[in-house]
């Protein structure tokens, strides 16, 4: 069904980034409803899921990143994304926001749907998908601001506050949802760059938080971090799964297994296996899940 | 090597069989390595200590030739206000006041002083001690307060700018007499004078408040200072806000494509455009074309700002490309439009750079005079421009005026319009670093 919605838009390819080649569609089989996510072991669909992708490709230039990655995104659930370096796995995870809009060589085919609507579609407009869609980086890249006009600037900018008092309610809150507030609220002037680098992390997570988006994307939120500072991050992680749909791309597999309840391993730009976290850990399915999974390369 | 067969240890190069062979070979090679690190060093310390030298020689040069013109020699004289020579027809009013030659009061207190002059030829030679303007002086001051009349007054008028030589050590009383400006006689009056105690060095305020003139006693740089003020204005409020809305246009919002590739290789060449060809362009375009005035800081500011838009923009691109990309995709990632990521985020960190391209523009800009002696700002201009349309010139261009000049008084006023220039180039210097160091602190 989801693939009928692919064929229903093929003049989205003035869309900025986006182009649908009619040679990338796959050819009318006999088959009426064609396998969705042939190629990946596991159950790709979730009951009601605030993000589904289908036969998704990404090119830069001629280089084809990732290849036919179908994936439901579930809400109030963890989903990491693991695999070896270069895999699409950190590709896949900012087509679900546009941010690969800014690469200009970027191209994405086949559809991705939030609550049914196509994010790519040119009715799509790209500041209102990010504000549903929120994203944390792998270096903490706070605003070169202070702490409070870090957290104050999105809930400004999309208009989320009527007055100021309620937009330091909306920063306090956030801060605070974050972990953080104990640690900043009597330097809330302070540059957010005078922070350790993990309350640092924690700052970018509150400033994404406080324009209370749907989905969190988290590129490797923990790589730039010591143990303490990410064990205070996974936690964070899974007090906000309460709210948020969260999609972790992770290079530790450990940190998978403590904040995901579904894991998807991507392999060479395509998707290899999706399951529930436990199942993927303890019992990989296909081969290459298993010898990355075990340690034999990666 | 390349016959080595399988497994022959022996074949290897001895430093990879021993270790202490390879640390011999190290210990070998030091000397040589430090000889040429050394050597480097010393080439580097040459070049600048030979940057210095010239520097040095410079400054001394300058401010060697031009420090004297911040004095300027006058003369004590008893100046009697003569109403037989002012006031011809008796009635007083100011308008016989004006008319009346107020140089023969000057020339009658000289003749005072030294009443054994008597031929006219000394005579002429007497009155040359003084220069013509002290007669505009001393109506000036009638006309201030017409009850002088019939009084006479003890003042300091300003001497002749040969005298004022003397004074200052220019003008070698060995010398032979007709290659000298002032004879002998000329110099044991000024002789007597300084003995008396009726002539001395004071600040010379002249030369820092009027215009150009062809008397070099009575030639200042205000009225360049004046037309740099005004034209380098002109240039800072056009090309500053041009150059940095064309490096954001062209770095955060055109496509990379044959067009944009085309504008930026067009706008590096123009920077290395020769400026007197933008001076020829201002002289076509501005004023044969638009038909405004010429020698007016308004079209010098526009000439300059063509020549200083390529440096703006190509520093302001430099600075908007060192902003970290972490800082875009925090902003985008927030929902930031782009052109809230530019105001917001982009901008403010890249406007020291920016601030530091403009100023250096704007110093290259200060310190051009090729390009506006293409559109008349060399002509000889006395009064001081009050607008962007009065006739004007600007300090390097007065240097290039009075550097022409044969009098030899305008060698140190040549100099010390230079020490002006190098001034106002130290202290938008000294402005740029301020600026950026208070933008930077903010984080």
């Amino acid at each position: 069904m989801n693939k009928v919605v692919a064929e229903e838009r093929p003049v989205e390819s003035s869309d900025a980034g986006v182009n649908v080649k009619p040679s990338h569609r796959q050819p009318a089989g006999p088959d009426p409803t064609p396998q969705i996510g042939a190629g990946t072991v596991g159950i790709i669909t979730v009951d009601n899921p605030i993000m589904s992708s289908r036969d998704v490709n990404v090119f830069y230039g001629d280089k084809q990143a990732i290849r036919n990655v179908s994936l439901d995104i579930a809400r109030n659930q963890v989903i990491a994304m693991i695999g070896p370096s270069g895999c699409g796995k950190s590709t896949f995870l900012r087509c679900l926001n546009r941010m690969n809009d800014t690469i200009e060589s970027a191209r994405v085919t086949g559809s991705i749907t939030m609550d049914g609507r196509d994010i790519y579609d040119r009715r799509q407009d790209v500041v209102q998908l990010r504000a549903r869609v929120g994203m944390v980086f792998q270096k903490p890249n706070p605003f070169p601001k202070s702490i409070y006009e870090n957290v104050a600037y999105g809930p400004r900018i999309h208009g989320l506050a009527a007055d100021r008092v309620e937009l330091d309610e909306i920063a306090q809150t956030s801060l605070q949802r974050a972990g953080l507030w104990d640690e900043v609220k009597d330097r809330l002037a302070n540059p957010g760059t005078s922070l350790s680098g993990g309350q640092q992390q924690r700052l970018c997570i509150a400033r994404t938080i406080a324009i209370n988006p749907e989905v969190i994307l988290m590129d490797e939120p923990c790589s730039a971090l010591d143990p303490i500072a990410t064990a205070r991050i996974e936690d964070l992680i899974d007090e906000l799964r309460a709210s948020y749909a969260i999609c972790i791309v992770t290079h530790s597999m450990q940190q998978a297994a403590r904040v995901s309840q579904r894991t998807a391993y991507f392999h060479l730009g395509d998707l290899i296996e999706v399951g529930e976290t436990d199942r993927i850990f303890t019992n990989p399915r296909h081969k290459l899940t298993e010898d990355y999974i075990t340690g034999r390369f990666g | 090597m390349s016959d080595a067969a399988p497994g022959a240890g022996a074949r290897l190069p001895e430093t990879l069989r021993d270790h202490r062979k390879a640390a011999e070979a190290v210990a070998r090679g030091l000397k040589s390595r430090y000889r040429a690190e050394t050597r480097f060093r010393l080439y580097g310390l040459g070049a600048v200590a030979l940057g210095m030298v010239f520097l040095l020689i410079l400054f001394v040069t300058i401010i060697g030739k031009g420090w004297s013109v911040f004095r300027q020699s006058y003369v004590q004289l008893e100046v009697f206000y003569d109403p037989e020579l002012l006031d011809t027809d008796g009635t007083g009013s100011p308008e016989s006041l004006a008319q009346a030659d107020y140089s023969a009061l000057v020339k009658a207190a000289l003749r005072k002083l030294f009443p054994d002059v008597e031929e006219r030829p000394n005579r002429r030679q007497l009155y040359g001690m003084v220069s013509s303007a002290a007669g505009f002086e001393l109506q000036k001051r009638l006309a201030d307060d017409p009850a002088k009349l019939g009084t006479t007054e003890s003042l300091w008028l300003l001497a002749s700018d040969e005298l004022d030589l003397y004074y200052k050590g220019r003008i070698d009383r060995t010398e032979d007499e007709v290659s000298r400006p002032l004879s002998d006689r000329q110099l044991d009056w000024a002789d007597y004078l300084r003995e008396a105690g009726a002539a001395e060095l004071r600040f010379n305020r002249v030369f820092f408040t009027s215009g150009d003139s062809r008397e070099p006693e009575l030639a200042g740089v205000w009225g360049a200072v004046a037309g740099s003020f005004f034209t380098l204005l002109v240039t800072l409020v056009l090309s500053f806000p041009i150059g940095v809305a064309a490096a954001i246009y062209l770095e955060e919002f055109a496509k990379r494509n044959r067009w944009t590739d085309l504008i930026e290789v067009n706008i590096n060449n123009l920077a290395a455009v020769p400026s007197i060809v933008f001076g020829l362009l201002g002289l076509a375009v501005f004023i044969n074309f638009f038909g405004l005035p010429r020698s007016a800081p308004l079209v010098g500011g526009l000439v300059l700002t063509l020549m200083t838009l390529p440096t703006i923009i190509i520093a302001s691109r430099a600075a908007l490309k060192a902003v970290p990309p972490s800082i875009r995709e925090a902003a985008l990632g927030m929902g930031a439009s782009q052109i809230q990521m530019v105001a917001h985020h982009v901008l403010p960190l890249a406007m020291p750079g920016m601030l530091t391209g403009t100023i250096i523009g704007m110093a290259r800009a200060l310190g051009e005079s090729a390009p506006l002696l293409m559109i008349g700002m060399v002509a000889f201009i006395v009064d001081v421009p009050k607008s962007f349309l009065d006739p004007a010139t600007v300090l390097p261009v007065q240097v290039f005026i009075w550097a022409d000049v044969p009098e030899r008084a305008f060698v140190e006023r040549t100099s010390g319009a230079i020490i002006v220039l190098l001034a106002f180039l130290i202290m938008m210097n000294g402005l740029a670093v301020f600026l950026r160091n208070r933008f930077e602190r903010r984080w």
